[in-house]
């Protein structure tokens, strides 16, 4: 399993990202090519030109902006996994990320390269779909925004042109004294989840929740909001009922199924771990 | 009599070499002049082959020559690889092409081999070479291939009964008439593949001067490689050394001869260079054999006291297209299903079906997991209907120590009658089950269900046949510069061969195991040899290692008095050197000794004795030693995701006398992990039109460390009477229960929602369908 | 041969300068190239962690890097970890002595893990080393072998044996 021939490009700005890009026909961006690589070993896909973001400088970052946790697209995996900033911000992310492979694979494994391929198992877009990231992108007319929830186009692909690159995710902060809950079902440790959920709670002086935010992932081709269940909570006081009816409508989601697993038993799955996830968000609220 | 019979100092002369990466595997051979192969394989199921447009490909840069089969036949004496077992249950014969002719298969069969100065080069090309595919009906399920009107696997057949024969004994139709309960199961149970960490690979090399075609193989069995080949290319055996490097693991199927091995030997002859190919895991996949589906229909027939009257019924077994080794895997499941107990009557059809799918051949284990799963389905059917506790149905009809040897009235394959060595079997799982807490456990299974969480124990006894014979060469061997050199025609897959032949060796000369080398998997440098499977070297390598060491001890003994004016009774062997007991500086080198019968020319050899330090034994040994065991499992399953996690393990064994429990641990231990595999997470997947589903590491699931369950293993020593050493093999235990002690232990997990399993692997989504549709119906 | 780029990587503390294919691996590079054949391929889809080594001292799938991507970079692979040719590694001795090794072909790549996940974790629990394995497959040992190896090693590391040069240099 020999990778086919290409041709090999390895620039260091963005600019010349967005120039290759442009020129270049059938080319294919490598990050940190724990996804890309075995499909070039397998010959899944066959580039006439690879272009490497490893060289390229000024993408990899965890910074605090004003609005938010700001993440170069180059960023390792396991800088993330060991920033206190992100645990401070995002402990959602922090949290999620222990379970995005393996220490081999989050070596070099980048941010923006799981956001950008888009596997419907992977745990990096859930949780910016849940955290209503702003991607970043860079192409020849300059930089652009697109929100998460514009970003997946269909089945890993990204809402890209074919002369863009992903260069930046902003996540936005949620309150201090939020509650976040993350929930995987995989066969093995490290394996891509079957099924993940991510749960994020916010609670007024009142009691009752402000602001609610329940995504799915595994379950069909992007991570998918459960806004049913998230209009369920919002304004409620937290309890095992309300929680188990708002996990009641991630089974609703239309499910794919593959050798791993059957549509229904993802749907059955989705609503078990969003259920469980939203307990554990509402614990940690109740923690403090 | 404490005689020793192996030194071992917890430590392996493999590991220097392994530990640093020298060692040298078949993928580190690199010669000059050396071209690479890669095979173009079927992506159909089964389709009629046309044309083969190779222009393109053999034009590319690098490409030395793109080969079919119509290059080749005509280098070729037969025109099929006839590797099947013997057996007269055999209704066709479908023995296997070198490469695929007008007719493929089964996808993954290979059509045409490109050879180029690289592996890169060699896939490039492997995409130019253009087939002609006539798509036909592909025949998918075991089952469905034996029924009336079913697409053929092969074109012109009459059917897809590769195999039928049927075996028992007693007045079944008897015991069942007159049974005060019967009950019977239809089980499903699948096995995988290998899945060595090192695929198979060879190395063909022409040396012109010598006219010797050297094959490099990591195969389990040189020497039928080398029989087989030499058959097919017509070539003296003179003229052929089949040799194997370092093994990354075997497991059953690297015992098979390939095409792929008779194409890259023709291919070095006939470009005079030396041609190497490295499988990749993908073609692991679809090229490298494996074991997959049987379907069992068993009734099991008892009194009202719960003991066995009589066991029926019959197997459908999933061959794949070709037949790569033999009928054994079914008849090993059969023959062995009621071994451990008293049972009466017994009659077991078994039907083998052609599918268009890889072919069957044994995997660790090789049909002893599957008996073992019908069988402790069956006792705890017979528990739960009945009341009874599932150990104490066991105890009730295991078969008692002083029944020992206790002859089945069952033929094995060679003919002889089959014949439970020794053991004892009750004692055996005794000892587990008050390991594993079973008498407490319902206890702690109500208090955790208190809580929500459901946790279940199951059993499970195995026989395992080993020592498979009918012998293994061992040349024990003492060099002039005093070194002992052993040399076998065993095969070295990873269990530590080399040492324990020279543990047993050393013992008897000297005791330093340093002092010993070790060669094993080399044609050119024994005669005679079968190789490794069947958890068979201990028992017939270690057994002919003893007693040629023990004829070369008594030699140096004799050789060295004549040498020290001494008794051979006065003297010991100690390290490199021959002393009298008692005064150590009255010594002779081995070296020396070994001198001293090598003769001069026209001087007699000391005290008469024939020429030569060495000896060669081929003990014969027909009869299977049986090594058994109980394995209890602990599980908790999360209802909710039918997750399972495996809590406890205990394994107690008995693989007769033990020589090195490092390595025997390892054995088990090892095998235990590939039978979690078996219970929980592989599962070879194929679609109806027999394309396999599952073709990489992230869709078949090996296990990984942390699936593995705290294990506690017991040891018991049964000597077998069959062998000098008393040894029974132990490679393949670990992975014989496995499954149907921890499926035990999920069904009793799940007791309170009524479900029943009788499948393996089951699966987590599989779980939670169960339960939904088990007893009361409970939702979750 | 096709296009090609110029690499300078130290492996083991060794220098070299080399001519590469772009689209040769890691992996095909230090085996082929290098005729370091310590590391081996299982896989090459990035699964089994046999191929792995160290690249500026992090753990890599070397079958999903590509040669030219070790420009500049420091690699150790398994024949770095000894010491010397007398003298193994306190893991490596660990592992002779735990018995964590079989056949010895996913070795390579549980070692090399192992030295950077006890560098990074010098007194693990159980449970950690075996999280820790979950990346590299192994069909022989079960595993537990290689987690008591690990354990052991951890122990003879903290109590002041010498461990590995992470500079990529041959270890001292």
């Amino acid at each position: 399993m020999k990778p086919p021939p290409f041709s090999y490009h390895d620039p260091t700005t963005v600019s010349e990202v967005v120039g290759l890009l442009s020129t270049l026909e059938n080319a294919k961006l490598l990050a940190g090519g724990q996804s890309l690589m075995p499909m070039l070993n397998m010959r899944y896909v066959l580039p006439d030109h690879l272009i490497d973001l490893n060289r390229v400088e000024g993408l990899g970052y965890i910074r605090e902006g004003s609005g938010g946790l700001e993440i170069g697209a180059m960023t390792r995996q396991r800088d993330v996994e060991f920033s206190q900033l992100v645990k401070r911000l995002c402990p959602l992310l922090s949290e999620a990320i222990l379970h995005v492979g393996h220490r081999q694979t989050r070596n070099w494994g980048t941010f923006g390269g799981s956001l950008a391929h888009l596997d419907p198992s992977a745990e990096i877009p859930l949780v910016c779909a849940g955290l209503d990231a702003i991607v970043g992108v860079e192409g020849p007319d300059g930089g652009r925004e697109i929100a998460f929830a514009d970003f997946p186009a269909g089945y890993m692909s990204p809402a890209m042109g074919l002369d863009e690159v992903l260069s930046s995710v902003r996540i936005p902060n949620w309150g201090p004294g939020h509650g976040h809950g993350f929930e995987e079902f995989a066969r093995r440790h490290g394996d891509f989840a079957i099924v993940s959920a991510a749960a994020l709670l916010e609670r007024g002086s009142d009691g009752r929740i402000t602001r609610a935010s329940l995504t799915v992932g595994g379950i069909g081709a992007a991570p998918v909001r459960v806004s049913a269940g998230e209009a369920a909570l919002t304004g409620e006081a937290g309890s095992v009922a309300l929680f188990r009816a708002a996990a009641e409508e991630a089974r609703r989601i239309d499910a794919i199924g593959d050798v791993h697993a059957p549509a229904s038993y993802r749907q059955h799955l989705a609503a078990v771990l969003i259920r469980r996830a939203l307990a554990k968000a509402w614990a940690r609220i109740e923690a403090g | 009599m404490s005689e020793k019979i192996a030194t071992t100092g917890a430590k392996r002369l493999e590991d220097p070499a392994l530990l640093r990466g020298e060692a040298r595997f078949i993928d580190d051979i690199a010669v000059p002049g050396m071209l690479h192969a890669a095979f173009v394989r079927s992506p159909h199921g089964h389709a009629a082959i046309g044309a083969i447009d190779k222009t393109a490909a053999a034009a590319l840069a690098g490409v030395r020559a793109v080969f079919t089969l119509d290059d080749l036949m005509p280098h070729f004496k037969t025109e099929r690889l006839v590797v099947g077992l013997p057996s007269p249950s055999y209704k066709q014969d479908r023995s296997r092409p070198a490469l695929c002719g007008d007719e493929t298969v089964h996808v993954g069969e290979p059509i045409a081999v490109v050879i180029a100065e690289s592996r890169y080069i060699a896939e490039d090309a492997m995409a130019l070479v253009g087939v002609d595919y006539d798509v036909l009906p592909a025949i998918s399920d075991c089952r469905d291939a034996l029924a009336d009107g079913a697409p053929t696997a092969h074109r012109g057949a009459p059917d897809n009964l590769l195999a039928e024969f049927d075996m028992g004994y007693g007045d079944v139709d008897a015991a069942f008439a007159g049974a005060a309960h019967v009950f019977a199961e239809s089980i499903w149970q699948h096995r995988g593949g290998s899945h060595s960490i090192e695929c198979r690979g060879s190395v063909a090399i022409h040396d012109p001067m010598n006219d010797l075609l050297t094959l490099w193989s990591s195969t389990q069995m040189p020497h039928s490689t080398m029989r087989t080949l030499v058959e097919m290319l017509g070539r003296d055996e003179s003229r052929m050394r089949v040799v194997t490097p370092e093994i990354g693991g075997g497991f059953g199927p690297k015992l098979v001869v390939y095409p792929e091995d008779a194409v890259v030997s023709v291919a070095a002859l006939l470009l005079g260079r030396p041609v190497k190919w490295i499988e990749d895991r993908r073609e692991h996949f679809i090229a490298t054999t494996q074991e997959r589906d049987q379907y069992w229909e068993v009734e099991i027939a008892v009194d009202g006291e719960a003991r066995i009257l009589g066991v029926r019924g019959s197997i459908i077994h999933d061959h794949g297209a070709y037949t790569a080794r033999g009928v054994n895997i079914p008849q090993n499941s059969a023959e062995s299903l009621t071994l451990l107990y008293e049972v009466p009557a017994f009659e077991m059809n078994i039907r083998l079906a052609l599918t268009n799918k890889v072919p069957v051949t044994p995997v660790r284990g090789a049909g002893h997991p599957q008996a073992t799963f019908t069988m402790e389905r069956l006792l705890d059917r017979v528990a739960r209907e009945l009341g009874l506790d599932r150990a104490e149905v066991r105890r009730r009809n295991l078969i008692g120590p002083e029944k020992m040897p206790y002859e089945k009235p069952l033929k094995a394959r060679g003919g002889a009658p089959i014949l439970l060595d020794s053991g004892d079997y009750p004692k055996c799982q005794q000892s587990a089950i008050e390991k594993a807490g079973w008498d407490d456990f319902p206890a702690r299974q109500r208090a955790e269900r208190t809580q929500g969480r459901y946790i279940g124990i199951g059993l499970a006894n195995f026989v395992k046949g080993t020592g498979r014979g009918p012998f293994e060469a061992v040349t024990v061997r003492v060099g002039p510069s005093g070194k002992i050199h052993v040399i076998s025609g065993a095969t070295a897959i990873g269990q530590g061969t080399k040492t324990m032949l020279a543990g047993i060796v050393a013992a008897q000369l000297g005791g330093d195991i340093d002092n010993v080398t070790v060669t094993t998997g080399d044609t050119g440098a024994i005669a005679l040899g079968l190789g490794t499977s069947n958890s068979r070297l201990t028992v017939t390598a270690g057994s002919s290692a003893h007693i040629a060491a023990k004829k070369v001890r008594d030699k140096a003994l004799d050789v060295a008095a004549h040498l020290l004016e001494s008794s051979s009774h006065d003297l010991e062997i100690v390290g490199r050197e021959v002393r009298v007991k008692g005064v150590p500086d009255m010594k002779v080198g081995l070296g020396q000794v070994a001198h001293a019968v090598a003769g001069s020319p026209g001087y007699a050899l000391p005290g008469g004795v024939e020429p030569g330090m060495e000896a060669t034994e081929h003990l014969v040994i027909d009869k299977t030693a049986y090594a058994n065991g109980t394995a209890v499992a602990e599980v908790e399953v999360d209802i909710e995701t039918g997750g399972v996690r495996i809590l406890n393990y205990v394994l107690a064994h008995d693989c007769g006398r033990v020589l090195d429990p490092m390595i025997v641990d390892g054995q088990l231990i090892g095998g235990t992990a590939h039978g979690i595999g078996n219970a929980l997470y592989e599962w070879m997947m194929f679609d109806d039109g027999a394309q396999p589903l599952t073709t990489n590491l992230a869709d078949y699931l090996l296990v990984t460390a942390p699936e593995m369950p705290p294990i506690d293993l017991i040891r018991h020593e049964s000597p077998s009477p069959l062998n000098p050493l008393g040894v029974k093999g132990v490679g393949e235990c670990g992975v014989v229960p496995a499954p149907a002690a921890i499926i035990s232990a999920i069904e009793d997990a799940l007791s309170p929602f009524g479900v029943h399993i009788s499948r393996a692997p089951i699966t987590p989504p599989q779980i939670v369908a169960l339960i939904a549709a088990g007893g009361d119906g409970k939702t979750v | 041969m096709g296009e090609t780029r110029k690499l300078s990587v130290t492996v083991n503390g060794t220098p070299y300068e080399e001519v590469v294919e772009v689209r040769l691996t890691l992996a095909d590079f230090l085996r082929q190239q290098l005729a370091l054949t310590g590391t081996h391929l299982g896989c090459e889809h990035g699964v089994c962690g046999a191929c792995t080594v160290l690249v500026d001292g992090r753990s890599a799938r070397s079958c999903l890097m590509l040669a030219v991507q070790v420009n500049g970079r420091e690699i150790t692979t398994i024949e770095g970890i000894a010491p010397s040719d007398e003298e193994l590694h306190p893991l490596q001795q660990a592992f002779a002595d735990n018995h964590g090794l079989q056949c010895g072909f996913c070795t390579p790549g549980m070692l090399t893990t192992m030295v950077e996940f006890l560098r990074d974790n010098p007194a693990p629990s159980e449970r950690q080393v075996q999280e820790a394995l979950s990346g590299n497959l192994c069909r022989c040992t079960g595993y537990q072998g290689v987690v008591a190896a690990v354990l052991d090693a951890a122990k003879r590391l903290g109590d002041g044996a010498k461990g590995v040069a992470m500079d990529g240099g041959k270890a001292r």
